[in-house]
């Protein structure tokens, strides 16, 4: 069942890029991201949440001689992560084949490559095998920036390329020495499933330093100050049907990483770097947000943006509190709805100030096109977690789990709340109202433009008014992620402090 | 004394076991043959058609003495598994390197015959190598297969360049077999013995010299780390490589590398496995070196031969890791990845030998710009094989690093292992800078080849051959990396041939 969720968009798109069909590969590929997407909605429901154990179980041996297993699953923390992955790609996809590509197949193709990867670093139940994943999702990215990205493509695949290679590579060395060590320190045989080396943790020092190995691939990924260099060029670059999943989707795969395989496997090390990541969470929080003020690109607003957003998952997970990692896994879900229809947005802003992102070039668009602009406002609303958005939930969940456990940081980090309501509604204004720009030509929303956005809007509401759907389902993974730290912290608090 | 010595016992030949190198030295004696007829069918096709016979008929000797662990010739060759997937490894290699020198220039400006009987005299040298029991024949093996190879580099006779590679490895080649046998002769004199288990006897039981042994221990190493192009003894690898033609160039790479590993093994996981609290962390560092030497010689180049010189030093210095931590787990890993190796270089050269023929920058790297418009099969295969190269998933390389970097961590060699990150990190400025030219830049203007104003510009866009040898060995590289298992425990039985002191 997972093994097909996984791989039925590169099967599909692999199929449509063997039809001689010009317009096949992209409705073959979309086909198969809905097949996906409808796939995960039955999975949605058949999970209910209560046993917080994973189903859908899948267990192979893969190689033998490494103790490496094709084994996937899925459970509260990736339950609605796998849905947003299909989700976004779906639309994204169709977006996508509002227009015409360059080399269609191999594009199609990529795209649903970079899906099947994603879905795989989320269901995997094997460290080695979400390794693969994880680094198999960069190739197709690589190759989708380099190809169809705009005029500095190149050297921006170098930086994306440089920094998140660096990142995983490490992080390879890292699950390997975790579970070689393991295995050593243990004596149990030598496996990577997360289930053996969640059961027999390592000596402290020794996690140091894999965690430290670990957070980096990690942080690169999402990213999170300082580790975002790579992050402008890209985003600038990117064709924005990509960007849209890539910002929306990849970026949570770091973030579900210390979730999944950081906290459990090492609690030792994540309790003694605690201060740091929270430190980097807020860095990345007010960093975020200030670029985000002072960005005129509509894309590097955004992608700020997402740095102080992942800046707060980043907080939310690491305050070890219910309600922080509860409110961060809401918030990934979330910000992946919202960030993705920005992009998607943006994309039709720019189309119609002459080709440009820049809020400079843009004014006026909201003339002729009222829906467009309401559409705008209701994502602008989102991302600037306004009440009755989804994004104040998940955001005020963090806090108030944070305020719990360090309640300095969470008052700091109040103040990227405030911050983003200011970036987010410059951007509005900048673009939709203003003196019309010079290139401008205001026009409404086409149908498929609107098909590929209006679910979006739906997705927002309805995790705005109903969170408790995810809620329920993520709450016994959520806790059973954050319980060993959260052990190890309630004594040190009392005890003040005195182990670690 | 004399009587015996007039009247030597014939020694016991095991003419069943010796059948791989039989069929191959055999082989190059027909085709030898062959190539004096006047028929230029016979020269041009029927020439590379019997090496090809040849070389299946080796592998199928070798899959048929499968599971025999027999000694040959008085114990100076020994036939097990170890020897039968290196001897498998050099017939797949000759047979690639064969298939890309078919209508190219090298066998043409020599002589067909001459050439693949060089090609299989070399390759009946690897088998000796590989399978040598005693350091006489080891140094019989390593000059059997070196001195065809000093003249395959120079078989491009009317091109400087080839001219000057032969000449350049003639001469470090003689360096490194002269320091070789010295470093043997050191050994004999310490230990008193010239068969490996003797020699791993007298080690153990410390019956020895230790200035000599010792002595003896840095000489070989040295001579071998010029064949494995082992830095700080690898400065030949980018000139010859360069220079030599393509063909053999894939065939030095990938065979060559692979001998000179395979008697690695020998040597200092069997015979010299006492000693290994002094020759290991030596290693160790040499494959440190080597793994930062190459990575960072190959950012610069732009040639993609002299790029993949670099690689193969770098790539040296990751199996030397596995040769360096002696245990099972290392030799398996050594092995693997030897063939991961194996598979994309040959994809590789492969499409450069296509695009050379084709066009008219030679091995630069302008030659793939844009060749995933212009041609997609050549252009997958060398992206699947740069990709291999730098250990991405699902490609044979991802594996071959994750078992490699799983012995050195296993062997308490956590420090090598990043090391081999570090340098994984680095080899990306360069993989990935061919597959972005195949992709992201569009065919640079070029000169159009014009048709008869060179042999190879009548045939450009016909050369299915190559594109088959590319695709082949990039489709391996993929199924490798999705299904390892199978290679793994091959893998596994070869070292099981040697590890039974590990």
């Amino acid at each position: 069942m997972l093994s097909i969720l996984i791989w039925l968009p590169v099967a599909a798109a692999a199929l449509g890029a063997l039809i001689p069909h010009r317009r096949g590969a992209g409705l073959l590929a979309l086909a198969g991201s809905l097949a996906a997407f409808g796939l995960a909605i039955s999975l949605i429901a058949g999970y209910s949440g209560h046993s917080g154990q994973l189903a859908d179980v899948t267990n192979i041996v893969w190689i033998r001689s490494l103790g490496i297993h094709y084994s996937l699953g899925v459970d509260g923390l990736s339950l609605f992560l796998v849905a947003m992955t299909t989700f976004s790609f779906a639309l994204a996809l169709l977006a996508a084949n509002i227009r015409t590509w360059a080399r269609p197949r191999v594009f199609y193709f990529l795209f649903a490559l970079a899906e099947s990867a994603v879905l795989g670093a989320f269901l995997a139940q094997d460290l080695a095998l979400f390794v693969a994943f994880f680094d198999l999702m960069l190739i197709p990215f690589y190759l989708l920036l380099g190809v169809w990205g705009g005029p500095g493509r190149v050297a921006a695949t170098m930086k994306l390329v440089i920094y998140t290679f660096a990142g995983s590579l490490l992080m390879l060395a890292g699950a390997i020495a975790l579970a070689v060590l393991t295995h050593q320190h243990s004596g149990q045989p030598l496996s990577f499933e997360f289930s053996a080396l969640r059961a027999a943790p390592l000596p402290g020092g020794t996690q140091d330093w894999i965690f430290l190995l670990f957070a980096a691939a990690f942080l690169v990924k999402m990213p999170a100050f300082p580790l975002h260099g790579w992050m402008p060029d890209a985003y600038r670059e990117m064709p924005v049907e990509v960007l849209a999943t890539f910002s929306g989707v990849l970026s949570k795969v770091g973030a579900y990483g210390f979730l999944r395989i950081v906290l459990p496997t090492m609690p030792a090390a994540s309790v003694h770097f605690q201060t740091l990541m929270l430190l980097v969470g807020l860095a990345s929080v007010l960093y975020g947000s200030v670029m985000a003020f002072t960005q005129t690109n509509a894309r590097l607003i955004a992608g700020y943006s997402s740095v102080a957003q992942l800046g707060f998952i980043t907080l939310g997970i690491f305050a070890f509190a219910q309600a922080g990692a509860q409110g961060a896994v809401l918030q990934m879900v979330n910000h992946g709805i919202v960030v993705a229809p920005l992009f998607l947005i943006i994309g039709l802003l720019a189309a119609r100030a002459g080709g440009s992102a820049d809020i400079r070039e843009m004014g006026g668009i909201a003339m002729r096109a009222p829906v467009l602009a309401t559409v705008f406002l209701i994502v602008a609303f989102a991302t600037l977690a306004m009440p009755g958005s989804g994004n104040f939930i998940g955001e005020f969940l963090i806090l108030l789990g944070l305020f719990q456990t360090k309640m300095v940081i969470s008052i700091i980090a109040f103040a990227g709340v405030v911050a983003a309501s200011v970036y987010a509604l410059r951007m509005f204004i900048r673009a939709m109202h203003n003196r019309e720009g010079s290139q401008v030509h205001s026009r409404e929303l086409r149908w498929p433009e609107a098909l590929a956005i209006a679910p979006f809007l739906a997705a927002i509401g309805l995790f705005a008014f109903y969170p408790q759907i995810q809620l329920q389902r993520s709450e016994r993974a959520v806790v059973a992620a954050i319980s060993q730290e959260q052990a190890l912290t309630a004594p040190a608090a009392t005890a003040g402090g005195a182990d670690r | 004394m004399i009587a015996t010595l007039t009247h030597p016992p014939a020694p016991y030949v095991n003419f069943a076991a010796l059948s791989p190198f039989e069929a191959v030295i055999g082989g190059s004696v027909l085709v030898l043959l062959v190539g004096l007829l006047g028929s230029r069918f016979a020269r041009h096709q029927l020439v590379p058609a019997l090496t090809l016979l040849t070389l299946a008929a080796t592998a199928g000797l070798a899959l048929w003495q499968w599971n025999d662990h027999v000694s040959a010739i008085s114990g100076a060759l020994a036939i097990d598994d170890l020897s039968l997937v290196m001897t498998l490894i050099f017939a797949t290699a000759g047979a690639g390197a064969t298939v890309l020198s078919w209508r190219g220039r090298a066998p043409a400006e020599s002589a067909h015959g001459d050439y693949h009987a060089l090609l299989l005299g070399s390759i009946a040298g690897m088998v000796v190598l590989v399978s040598a029991q005693n350091v006489v024949t080891l140094f019989i093996g390593i000059e059997l297969l070196s001195i065809p190879l000093y003249v395959l580099c120079a078989t491009e006779m009317h091109r400087a360049a080839s001219l000057e590679s032969g000449l350049k490895y003639l001469i470090i080649g003689s360096v490194g077999s002269a320091t070789l046998v010295y470093g043997l002769a050191l050994i004999y004199g310490a230990t008193g013995a010239t068969d490996f288990q003797a020699i791993a006897t007298s080690v153990a039981h410390g019956q020895h010299s230790d200035t000599l042994l010792l002595g003896g221990v840095a000489l070989v190493l040295v001579g071998l780390a010029f064949k494995a192009s082992i830095a700080p003894f690898h400065q030949w690898t980018p000139d010859v490589y360069e220079g030599a033609p393509t063909p053999v160039t894939a065939f030095m790479a990938v065979a060559t590398k692979a001998a000179a590993f395979g008697v690695l093994l020998r040597v200092f996981d069997v015979m010299l496995i006492g000693e290994k609290v002094n020759w290991r962390p030596v290693l160790a560092l040499l494959a440190a070196i080597t793994i930062i030497v190459g990575n960072v010689g190959a950012l610069s180049q732009s040639s993609l031969k002299r790029m993949l010189a670099y690689s193969s030093v770098a790539q040296a210095g990751y199996i030397l890791g596995g040769v360096a931590i002696a245990t099972r787990l290392g030799v398996r890993a050594t092995l693997f990845y030897l063939f991961v190796y194996l598979t994309a270089n040959l994809a590789a050269f492969a499409v450069i030998v296509a695009r050379e023929r084709e066009t008219t920058h030679g091995d630069d790297i302008d030659a793939v710009a844009g060749l995933g418009a212009e041609r997609p099969w050549l252009a997958w295969s060398l992206t699947i094989a740069m990709l291999s190269l730098a250990g991405v998933p699902a490609t044979a390389g991802f594996i071959g690093k994750v078992f490699l970097i799983d012995a050195l961590v296993g062997a308490g060699y956590t420090w090598l292992a990043i090391v081999i990150v570090v340098g994984s990190i680095i080899s990306l400025g360069y993989y990935l800078r061919v597959v972005g030219a195949v992709w992201m830049r569009e065919a640079p203007l070029a000169a159009p080849l014009i048709a008869g104003g060179s042999p190879e510009a009548d045939s450009a866009g016909r050369h299915f051959e190559l594109t088959a040898v590319a695709l082949a060995f990039a489709a391996a590289t993929i199924v490798v990396g999705i299904i390892p298992q199978p290679l793994l425990d091959l893998a596994g039985r070869a070292a099981g041939a040697i590890t039974g002191a590990l």
